[in-house]
């Protein structure tokens, strides 16, 4: 049995890193992921872990000193939410094309501007094509234990790509809620250590890490980053399923509410699912077969068994934390019914943008969404698919 | 979730509601309850109204989103009664615990005809008796311990030693007050 205890979000993942104990952390306070280099630099203080703390000028910094951790031959760790992730963009392609698993805690928060501290998908949006595998949690339970995960994920020799571990920013960041931990040695266990296969402080084999790379390589090196996140399902799969041993939690690609029978299914991702999960249980007391499609693994996409989990329902609904901006739809909406449509599966599906810069999301919103969709499946006409949840419109 | 309790404290910024709705959390969790505890971050400055939240359950809870209809209500300064709609969406089965001198008349005015329970207490007495200091979170603390039932006073106290002696490890001196501002608190609040 676990440990049981009651954490935020940020204690959560500063509480994982803990027991992962990396080689290196580097980080740069930004709101609201500044709490987990706060408390993990105590832990450095106090001894409790072992790892080099890199107190650096700028998230650029952090993210250069990663991978310079990261391709010397060491386990390296940061944590960063929306600007701070923007500062760091030039890097975190140079991570991924580089091969190196390093491991990030991203605190989700609106990207400025205008300047918005509060939560929204907006940051992680962003880098959604820059080659990291991207894991959303619900709560701070998925957070810690996504980020348990992580190095077993990202270290794997099929793998080699750097990994982020998403959760909303103060919603659950900043609530105390209850956890269950993993004792210290087990993690230790489960985690293993980093035993890289080329690195540049092996005098054995003296290696170049990032030179230049022309038009006769470079095509060839992003086909095989393309191949790594095709792997990295089968990895994550395995490395799940023995976590699932370890502790009785579950984890997949995605998780399944209520969608054995349902109709009328909402796909979102972190923190509204919970909400969603309330929803859908006081709708199914009235006998609405109202279902939820959470996605844990947003890079790689699931493309094929998101479709395939969609061919029953009779309407949908994908929830966007981050406008694109691009008059069409979000990029979970896009992903969504491009997977549909490639798998030959059309099932009338909308898009709602909702919970931008913080704005709170509630049960009752929630279930107008089950509502519209209940008249899409009874009338078959979608309207407009590209649509807002709890924007004031005077 | 019949079993769900659902708080939120109004309060001024420094005064201390978000860490009494996080003391709340862990006393309730301590008594092997599923919770939640946070705030509702805003532009943050001292003495600007804030507001913090608390779910407290025997199952465990997946909603996250702020409270629009809690059981109880709890107003760490009475100055906000005349800016904050503090009743707002607060059950009429539930109750509403006021930081206030008013008298019940003026009180139940302010409170524009809440038709649920109204306690008050004055927790500037206890606070100012007990430690010297004005900190009403304290004694608010407990008297919403008291009005909900959350616990027994006893369980309550037993928990609250332990959790000062790890708040206060670096200052042991104010441990003593703040236990006695919290059984002050406990006989003191009362139904208007």
């Amino acid at each position: 049995m676990g440990i049981r205890e009651r954490l935020s979000g940020n204690e959560a993942a500063a509480i994982a890193m803990k027991q992962i104990n990396p080689d290196v952390v580097a980080a740069f306070p930004i709101t609201p992921s500044t709490e987990i280099p706060q408390y993990f630099s105590s832990f450095v203080s106090n001894g409790q872990v072992d790892t080099e703390f890199v107190a650096v000028e700028s998230e650029h910094s952090a993210m250069s000193a990663c991978i310079g951790a990261e391709a010397a031959g060491a386990r390296a760790m940061t944590a960063t939410s929306a600007n701070g992730l923007s500062l760091m963009w030039e890097m975190i392609y140079i991570a991924s094309s580089l091969r190196l698993p390093i491991v990030m805690s991203l605190v989700n928060r609106a990207v400025s501007g205008p300047l918005n501290i509060h939560n929204d998908h907006s940051d992680a949006m962003g880098v959604r094509d820059a080659g990291w595998i991207m894991l959303f949690s619900e709560n701070n339970q998925e957070a810690y234990d996504n980020l348990l995960m992580a190095h077993r994920i990202a270290e794997n020799k099929d793998v080699l790509l750097p990994l982020m571990v998403c959760q909303d920013g103060f919603i659950t960041s900043h609530s105390i809620e209850n956890i269950e931990l993993l004792e210290d040695d087990k993690v230790k266990a489960f985690v293993g250590k980093y035993k890289p296969e080329h690195y540049l402080l092996n005098d054995k084999e003296p290696i170049a890490v990032g030179p230049l790379d022309v038009q006769s390589y470079l095509f060839e090196h992003k086909a095989q980053q393309a191949e790594a996140m095709k792997n990295a399902k089968k990895v994550i799969l395995e490395v799940s399923k023995e976590f699932e041993e370890l502790t009785g939690r579950k984890y997949e690609f995605f998780e399944k509410y209520k969608m054995e029978d349902s109709e009328l299914v909402i796909v979102c991702m972190n923190s509204t699912a919970g909400t969603a999960k309330a929803a859908i249980d006081e709708l199914r007391a009235q006998g609405i077969k109202a279902g939820l499609l959470k996605i844990r693994m947003f890079r790689p996409f699931p493309a094929e068994e998101v479709a395939e989990s969609l061919k029953n329902a009779k309407a949908i609904a994908v929830l966007d934390k981050a406008d694109s901006l691009n008059g069409a739809g979000g990029a979970l909406f896009e992903d969504v019914v491009s997977g549909m449509y490639v798998s030959n599966i059309h099932v009338p599906t909308v898009n709602y943008v909702y919970g931008i810069g913080g704005r709170d999301t509630t049960v009752n919103e929630i279930k107008q969404v089950y509502t519209d969709l209940a008249k899409i499946a009874e009338t078959g006409n979608i309207g407009d698919p590209y649509r807002y949840l709890g924007l004031r419109r005077k | 979730m019949s079993n769900l309790i659902e708080i939120r404290w109004h309060g001024r910024g420094g005064q201390g509601a978000k860490t009494a709705s996080l003391l709340l959390a862990d006393a309730a969790f301590n008594t092997g309850k599923y919770i939640q505890g946070f705030p509702e971050y805003g532009p943050e400055r001292m003495g600007a109204p804030i507001t913090a939240y608390n779910r407290i359950s025997d199952t465990p809870i997946t909603v996250h989103s702020n409270i629009y209809e809690p059981d109880y209500v709890v107003v760490v300064d009475d100055t906000l009664l005349e800016c904050v709609d503090v009743t707002a969406g607060l059950k009429s089965t539930g109750a509403i615990i006021v930081n206030t001198t008013k008298d019940n008349d003026e009180l139940k005015q302010l409170l524009k005809g809440y038709s649920g329970e109204i306690y008050k207490i004055d927790a500037r007495k206890i606070s100012m008796e007990t430690l010297g200091k004005y900190f009403p979170n304290t004694p608010m603390l407990a008297a919403v311990v008291k009005v909900s039932g959350i616990m027994s006073d006893e369980a309550f106290l037993e928990d609250m030693v332990g959790s000062f002696k790890h708040k206060f490890a670096k200052k042991p001196e104010v441990i003593d007050g703040n236990m006695k501002a919290l059984e002050m608190a406990l006989k003191e609040v009362t139904k208007v």
